[in-house]
């Protein structure tokens, strides 16, 4: 009895005031859990180690091609491929006809005509597909591009800007490949003539369009940066592959015959000093697509122009449309699914395992605010998770952008920010998968259905869009809602509208922009970290 | 009670294998059905087997049409069987539980001291798993098939076309049906031969879902052509669903019987280990 009524030992009461420090102690525990059990730090490392051997080497590219004749492979074979004013890969093909312009000036022109044809079965040799129909045959190809031109140099890549008018998107005006702003919608026909017109003033382009010649209208004004004082202006005609794809069950079928577009343009009236006395027709960067040598060109009766070229004047996108054996950094990174089932095994198992064990009990026993101990397993898991991924990504990077070089394929350049949001994007997602794992843990606890209810939630949509169980729209609609959406932070070419590219996310593309996809992620972690949060501390541990 | 006490050592363990080879299962069989019987997860599991299969193949049916006047080239009883690859997911849970749940609680020593050869354990657990799944494959796969003969004739998908008649008295489902049952089975005693490699359940089915998921993807990323016929051969999923298939079998990387044979030696590679290091590690 007596020695009950000695003096309680003040250790509890110690314990209890020590605030921020007592968080910094359950986050050393966690850790001390985490770093100490071998099959977590093995988990880790096979995922990846699966990253990098599924990203890097076991998609494997042998380019080949045909060089004077001689048949070669690698790096032979890479092609030259022009890079735009913003520092990105373009195609730069179409057809010409110019003068020079000496310092401001204008041209307008009245388009009466666009019609595209297909060209023979000579298709491109990238992709393989069978062509769409007979040579001549006449098409509606959405992107065939006719019009006017203002253009730094005829060098491919050159900043420009021009009016034009396109097979089923109406008037456009863009510049510099990657700018598109609509103008006047509808089909250009005899019946239904568009007027055009750009105005150059020191670095600044603008565009008008009309539909009588009396009534303009202001499509958008452009700054072309350090445009030279003497430039090219003309009218111009490009075409773009014509690609199909027929979804269906379990795949696709692509279908490609390139195309060559005529315009008829009549009225042609410049303003401005113009030195040189009469247009040439001059076929920028060649035919993109091998092909009849004959296919661009032009006829001029008096006023009246019609201009015939191949090819396309637009960012390059990655993908079965393009003419180019490309690939993009983000295609190394492609393993990053198998990883994710070995960091979900390791972020699972550690928070189930304390069930499991009964650990559990004394882990709260030590630190009673039970939301301290889950924000230090979610923290020690997605930092862990972040900092091993961001090795796998660095390997794979590096690993896979040599290797693609080596193989001939034109790795498609990046701005240096969006390098750093792929690689530390990945990482950080990859992290917040391992903590909206543990969150499910927390909510489940049992170990074998909350593993699988992880990969089957991050896997799952991507496996059925990919290999087209449901049909794309269906895949494109789970890609969005799941957490798999947070997979579009790896996107590292954007995908542009006016450009008819397939974008699948096997090509690199996923149905949300990148940050979006982010937040749809981070929603998903944030709901799974609130109802964690609210059955650890009302349920019996 | 005397009588009784000089019979009882007959029965210890072991001098029970000279009884000969028909009372090995019986009590062996008996103990593993009661522990299944007696918890509600795996009927839980069987249930959630059948449901989300039927869910998700209408839903792929539901999804697909054939606008007429175009050619449509799918094959409408593979896309009915859709269901198969999450219910295949439910499956692997419960065969994984069967083995590691006995290791989490330790049970598994009580196990194998009633019964010293483990081998005979795992066979235990291997049939009344692979009955289990039968059952829960066949009204799986009724399901899915009817869902798909009630739902894709509407969406354009009808015999005048030239599409299958979807009933399993036609005789072109019967391959697919009876095999995606098979292949579900297979596909648990794969995950029930990973789980007693692994012990731990949060690892096997990591690895298991590693194996049936991991290769349809990767298949789609790899540009090597030999390296993706070598996948879709040989990988348990990509070979195994084989079965499904009722178009282009010309053109398949490998024939249906032999794509559900490769799953089946998987199967039989994974028991096997399973049996062996149950028997050469300690509980």
């Amino acid at each position: 009895m007596t020695a009950t009524q000695a003096p309680a030992p003040p250790t509890p009461a110690v314990a209890e005031p020590a605030g921020n420090d007592g968080f910094g102690r359950i986050l050393r525990a966690e850790w001390t859990k985490f770093h100490t059990v071998r099959g977590w730090l093995i988990g880790l490392l096979v995922g990846a180690v699966l990253m990098v051997f599924l990203g890097v080497f076991l998609a494997n590219a042998q380019i080949g091609c045909q060089n004077n004749g001689v048949q070669e492979t690698g790096p032979a074979c890479l092609p030259k491929v022009p890079i735009g004013p913003g520092g990105e890969a373009v195609q730069d093909n179409y057809y010409f006809v110019r003068r020079s312009l000496t310092g401001d000036g204008s041209i307008t022109a009245r388009l009466t005509g666009l019609a595209t044809r297909l060209q023979g079965n000579s298709g491109p040799a990238h992709p393989v597909g069978g062509p769409l129909g007979p040579a001549g045959q006449r098409v509606t190809l959405p992107w065939s591009k006719g019009g006017i031109m203002i253009t730094a140099s005829t060098k491919q890549g050159a900043a420009y800007a021009a009016m034009l008018a396109t097979g089923s998107n109406g008037v456009r005006m863009q510049y510099n490949y990657t700018g598109d702003i609509a103008g006047l919608p509808g089909q250009v026909s005899a019946a239904a003539p568009r007027w055009l017109r750009l105005v150059r003033s020191g670095d600044t382009v603008t565009g008008y369009d009309s539909i009588n010649g009396r009534v303009w209208i202001t499509v958008g004004t452009v700054t072309l940066s350090q445009l030279p004082r003497t430039i090219q202006i003309g009218l111009f005609a490009t075409s773009p592959t014509f690609v199909r794809v027929s979804n269906f069950f379990g795949g696709a079928n692509i279908n490609a015959s390139p195309t060559t577009t005529t315009a008829v343009i009549n009225d042609v009236r410049l303003t401005g000093s113009t030195p040189l006395a009469s247009w040439t027709g001059i076929d920028v960067g060649g035919s993109s697509q091998p092909g009849p040598p004959d296919i661009g060109g032009y006829h001029q009766a008096g006023g009246a122009f019609t201009v015939t070229g191949a090819g396309d004047i637009a960012p390059l996108e990655p993908g079965p449309g393009s003419n180019v054996p490309t690939a993009t950094i983000s295609q190394n990174l492609l393993g990053a699914f198998a990883a994710l089932i070995a960091f979900v095994v390791v972020a699972c198992t550690f928070m189930t395992s304390e069930y499991r064990r009964g650990l559990i009990r004394t882990t709260l026993a030590a630190a009673p605010r039970r939301g301290q101990v889950l924000a230090a397993k979610a923290i020690v898991t997605g930092l862990a998770t972040f900092a091993v991924g961001l090795v796998a990504v660095l390997f794979c990077l590096t690993l896979g952008v040599a290797k693609d070089r080596r193989e001939g394929l034109f790795v498609l350049p990046v701005s240096p920010l969006a390098e750093v949001r792929v690689i530390v994007g990945t990482a950080a997602m990859l992290g917040l998968m391992a903590v909206l794992a543990v969150c499910i843990a927390a909510i489940l606890r049992r170990s074998a259905i909350t593993i699988t209810f992880g990969i089957v939630a991050i896997v799952l949509p991507f496996l059925f869009s990919v290999i087209g169980v449901f049909p794309a729209s269906v895949g494109d609609w789970l890609l969005r809602l799941a957490p798999a959406a947070g997979f579009a932070i790896q996107q590292s070419i954007p995908h542009y509208a006016q450009v008819a590219s397939i974008s699948a996310p096997g090509g690199g593309y996923y149905p949300l922009s990148p940050w979006a996809g982010f937040a749809v992620l981070l929603v998903w972690v944030a709901a799974a970290y609130v109802l964690a949060l609210v059955l650890l501390r009302r349920r019996d541990a | 009670m005397s009588h009784a006490a000089a019979t009882r050592p007959a029965r210890l363990p072991g001098t029970r294998g000279r009884e000969g080879g028909l009372s090995f299962g019986l009590d062996v069989l008996r103990a593993e059905w009661t522990k299944l019987r007696t918890v509600s997860g795996p009927a839980w599991l069987l249930i959630a087997t059948v449901a989300l299969t039927i869910a998700v193949s209408a839903a792929a049916a539901a999804a697909t049409s054939c606008p007429a006047r175009t050619v449509c080239p799918v094959d409408t009883i593979k896309l009915s069987l859709t269901g198969i690859q999450l219910g295949q997911a439910v499956v692997a849970i419960l065969a994984v539980l069967m083995i590691s749940n006995e290791y989490s609680t330790g049970l598994i020593k009580l196990t194998f001291a009633a019964e010293p050869r483990r081998w005979a354990v795992l066979a235990a657990k291997a049939l009344l798993l692979t009955a289990g799944v039968l059952v829960a494959g066949v009204l799986a796969v009724g399901g899915s098939v009817l869902a798909g003969h009630l739902i894709l004739a509407s969406h354009g998908f009808t015999t005048a076309r030239g599409f299958p008649d979807l009933s399993l008295t036609s005789g072109v489902a019967v391959r697919p049906a009876v095999g995606s049952v098979l292949y579900l089975a297979l596909i648990a005693l794969l995950s029930l031969g990973v789980a007693a490699i692994i012990r731990d359940s949060g690892a096997a089915i990591g690895i298991v879902l590693g194996l049936l998921y991991l290769s349809p993807i990767v298949v789609n990323f790899v540009s090597s052509t030999t390296w993706q016929h070598r996948i879709d051969r040989y990988t348990p999923t990509s070979a195994g669903l084989a079965i499904q298939a009722t178009k282009g079998l010309k053109h398949l990387p490998i024939s249906p019987w032999g794509g559900l044979g490769v799953l089946a030696l998987w199967a039989a590679a994974a028991l096997l280990a399973g049996a062996v290091t149950l028997s050469l590690r300690d509980a």
